[in-house]
C-alpha cells in the first residue's frame, strides 16, 4: 500500500454563505507519511479538514477514504471509517464532565470488546506516552492548556488508528513537549504503520516530522510534495513561509 | 484468527493480538492460567500487535506471576519488542488508590461547604448593594445604555409571559372562589378576595417565580458563560470590577422593573376576575372596581412593592452567585443555572412565608 493516497479530494469546493473558503482543492494524503498541511491563517487549512470529515458538508468536489467516496456515504458505513481515524481538534475537545480516564476510554467502550482490566492499561499507557500518566482521575478543566491537548491526543491513538489527524498539536507546548510529540508521532508512524495528517505552523516540527507538505493559499492548493521539494519550488509564499520562521 | 493454548508450562498465543481480538484471547487464556502452572507466554507466531495486544500481554503476565513465579515472553520478533516496548504498562508506577471518605466525615464537609458558601454569599450581596449605591452617584463604571439593555431583557421582554400567567391565575382564582362565594350568595366578595390575594400574595409571587426561571437562568448562565470563558478576568486585568460592571446594572434594572411588573401583573390578574365577576357572577364593572379598590389599603402595596423589590434582589445575587461559582466548562454552566433557579424559586417562597407571617 506503499504511496497509496488514504484520503483524496477531488475539487473539494467549500464556502461558508456567499464566502468561498476552499477553491477546488485537489490533494492526495499518503499512506504512512506524515502530512502536513500548512498555509497562512484564515487559507483553509481547518476547513478541508471539517469538511474531509464531515464535519461541514462540501459545496461540490468529493473526498474519498482508502478508495471509497464518502460525500454521499450514509452515516453508518462513513461511521465505519470513523473507527479507522484518530483526530486531535485544535483545542482538545475534551468532554469536560467527565475524568480523563472516561474521556479516552470512550472509544475503547463503544468500539471494541477490550476487557475493563486491559482498559485500564491501555488508557494508562497512552498517558504515560503523552507524559500525563499523572493526571489519570483529573477533570480536563484542571487541566492546563498544553495538557488538555496531550489528554486529546492520548484519546485520539486510543484505538491506534490507521490515520491519525491533528489540528495544530504542538501549538501551546514548551518546546521539549512539542519535540517530544514529534517522537511519538514519528514512534507510531514506524510502530504501527499509521498515516499522520498534521496541520502545523511549527517550522522546527515541520523539519523533524514532516515527509509531505501540502501548502495552501487562500483556499487553493499551491503544493504538494516534500519538503525539499518544496524549498525547490521557488514559490514565493512558499519561500517567505521558510525564510520568516528562521531564527 | 487468534489462537491460544498450553504447551510444556508455556502459554502460546498465536494469530492477531489486536482490539479487534483481545476480547477473546484474554477469557480463553485467564482459563489457562487458572488450571495450569504457566511461565512462559510463546508469541512466536503473533502475526499482529497493537496496544490493546501489549495491554493483554502485560495482563496475563501479572495474573499468570500473582502465583508466585516469573513469567517471560519469549519469541517475540525485532518489530513486536520494539511495539511492546513503546506500550507496555509494566513499567509505570502503579495508579493511586483513592482514598474513601467516610459518612460522618463527609457529612462535616457538606455542613463546612454550606457554611462557606453562605459566607460567599453574603459578601457577594453586601458588595453587590454596596457598588449598586456608589453606581447610583457613579457612572463611569458602568457600561453606557447598560441599565436600558438590562430594563429590556429582565423587564419588558417578560411582559408576555407575565401578562399571560397572570390572566390565567386570576381566571382560575376568581373561578373556584366564585363557585364557592355564590352558593353562599356572597359573590359581591369575589372582588375583595382576588385584590387582596393579587396585590399581598399572587402578584408579587407570581411574578418572582416568572422572574426567577427566565431571568434568573439567564442572568446565571451569562455571568456563568463569562466566567467560563475568561471575560470576567479580562475585565478584572482592565482594573474594571466584575460586580459593578456586570451585576450592578442588572440589580438597578431589577429593583426598577420588577415593581413595575408587578402592577402589571395584579391589573392583569385582576381582568380574570372581571372576566368571571361579569360573565358567571352578575356583577356589574363598576360595582367589581370599586370593591377591589376599597378593599385594598396602604400597607398593602407598601408590602407588595417591598416584597416584589427584596424577590427581584434575592433573584438577581442568587443568580449571580451560581454564575460566579461555576466549575468546568459547558457542563458547568447548566448546572449553575438550574442550580440558581431551583435556589431562586425556594428563596423566594420562603421569603414569602417570612413576609406572610410577619404583616398578617
Amino acid at each position: 500500500m506503499k504511496d497509496e493516497a488514504v484520503i483524496s479530494t477531488t475539487d473539494l469546493v467549500a464556502k461558508y454563505g456567499e464566502q468561498t473558503i476552499l477553491e477546488g482543492v485537489s490533494v492526495d494524503f499518503l499512506h504512512n507519511k506524515v502530512n502536513v498541511v500548512l498555509g497562512g491563517s484564515g487559507c483553509g487549512k481547518t476547513t478541508l479538514m471539517r469538511n474531509i470529515l464531515r464535519l461541514e458538508q462540501p459545496f461540490s468536489g468529493s473526498v474519498r477514504f482508502w478508495g471509497e467516496e464518502v460525500t454521499d456515504m450514509d452515516e453508518k458505513e462513513f461511521n465505519r471509517i470513523l473507527k479507522r481515524v484518530g483526530v486531535l481538534f485544535q483545542n482538545g475537545a475534551l468532554m469536560n464532565s467527565i475524568s480523563v480516564f472516561e474521556n479516552i476510554s470512550i472509544p475503547l467502550e463503544q468500539h471494541t470488546r477490550v476487557a475493563p482490566a486491559l482498559i485500564e492499561r491501555i488508557v494508562r499507557t497512552k498517558l504515560s506516552l503523552v507524559g500525563l500518566d499523572h493526571a489519570i482521575h483529573l477533570l480536563p478543566s484542571e487541566l492546563s492548556g498544553g495538557m488538555k491537548k496531550r489528554a486529546a491526543l492520548a484519546r485520539a491513538i486510543v484505538l491506534d488508528p490507521d490515520l491519525l489527524i491533528c489540528d495544530e498539536p504542538s501549538a501551546g507546548l514548551d518546546p521539549e513537549t512539542s519535540a517530544h510529540l514529534d517522537e511519538l508521532i514519528l514512534d507510531l508512524k514506524h510502530k504501527l504503520n499509521m498515516t499522520m495528517i498534521i496541520v502545523t505552523h511549527e517550522l522546527a516540527s515541520i523539519h523533524r516530522i514532516a515527509d509531505r507538505l501540502i501548502f495552501l493559499d487562500s483556499g487553493k492548493l499551491l503544493f504538494q510534495g516534500t519538503l525539499a521539494e518544496a524549498k525547490s519550488s521557488n514559490i514565493e509564499q512558499i519561500d517567505r513561509f521558510f525564510s520568516v520562521g528562521k531564527f | 484468527m487468534s489462537k491460544v493454548s498450553v504447551s510444556d508450562s508455556t502459554l502460546v498465543l498465536s494469530g492477531e493480538l489486536t482490539n479487534k481480538t483481545t476480547y477473546l484471547v484474554y477469557t480463553e487464556s485467564v482459563k489457562h492460567i487458572k488450571s495450569n502452572e504457566i511461565r512462559n507466554i510463546d508469541i512466536s507466531e503473533v502475526t499482529a500487535l497493537d496496544s490493546a495486544g501489549v495491554a493483554l500481554l502485560d495482563e496475563l503476565q501479572s495474573l499468570a506471576s500473582a502465583k508466585g513465579s516469573l513469567i517471560m515472553v519469549l519469541g517475540a520478533s525485532q518489530e513486536l519488542a520494539s511495539i511492546i516496548e513503546t506500550f507496555s504498562s509494566l513499567s509505570l508506577p502503579l495508579p493511586e488508590s483513592v482514598t474513601k471518605v467516610g459518612f460522618f466525615e463527609r457529612i462535616g464537609n457538606e455542613g463546612i461547604n454550606a457554611w462557606k458558601n453562605f459566607t460567599i454569599l453574603l459578601i457577594l450581596a453586601s458588595e453587590s448593594f454596596y457598588w449598586s449605591i456608589v453606581g447610583i452617584f457613579d457612572h463611569r463604571s458602568a457600561r453606557k445604555g447598560s441599565f436600558y439593555a438590562q430594563a429590556f431583557q429582565l423587564g419588558t421582554s417578560a411582559l408576555p409571559i407575565v401578562a399571560l400567567l397572570s390572566i390565567v391565575i386570576g381566571f382560575i382564582l376568581s373561578l373556584q372562589s366564585g363557585v364557592q362565594l355564590r352558593n353562599y350568595g356572597a359573590g359581591v366578595f369575589l372582588a375583595d378576595l382576588l385584590s387582596i390575594t393579587m396585590v399581598r400574595e399572587m402578584g408579587p409571587l407570581l411574578t418572582a417565580i416568572i422572574v426567577a426561571g427566565r431571568s434568573g437562568s439567564a442572568i446565571a448562565s451569562e455571568i456563568a458563560t463569562m466566567k467560563v470563558t475568561e471575560e470576567l478576568d479580562a475585565l478584572q486585568v482592565m482594573a474594571l470590577n466584575p460586580l459593578r460592571y456586570v451585576i450592578v446594572p442588572k440589580l438597578h434594572a431589577i429593583t426598577v422593573v420588577m415593581p413595575m411588573l408587578v402592577a402589571f401583573s395584579i391589573l392583569i390578574g385582576m381582568l380574570g376576575g372581571v372576566i368571571i365577576s361579569v360573565g358567571y357572577l352578575d356583577l356589574s364593572l363598576a360595582n367589581f372596581v370599586n370593591r377591589a379598590i376599597d378593599v385594598i389599603v396602604i400597607k398593602d402595596l407598601v408590602i407588595s412593592f417591598v416584597k416584589s423589590t427584596v424577590f427581584a434582589w434575592v433573584i438577581v445575587i442568587i443568580g449571580s452567585y451560581y454564575g460566579l461559582q461555576v466549575r468546568g466548562g459547558a457542563e458547568g454552566v447548566g448546572k449553575a443555572t438550574t442550580m440558581s433557579v431551583v435556589n431562586s424559586i425556594f428563596a423566594v417562597i420562603l421569603l414569602d412565608a417570612i413576609f406572610s407571617l410577619l404583616y398578617l
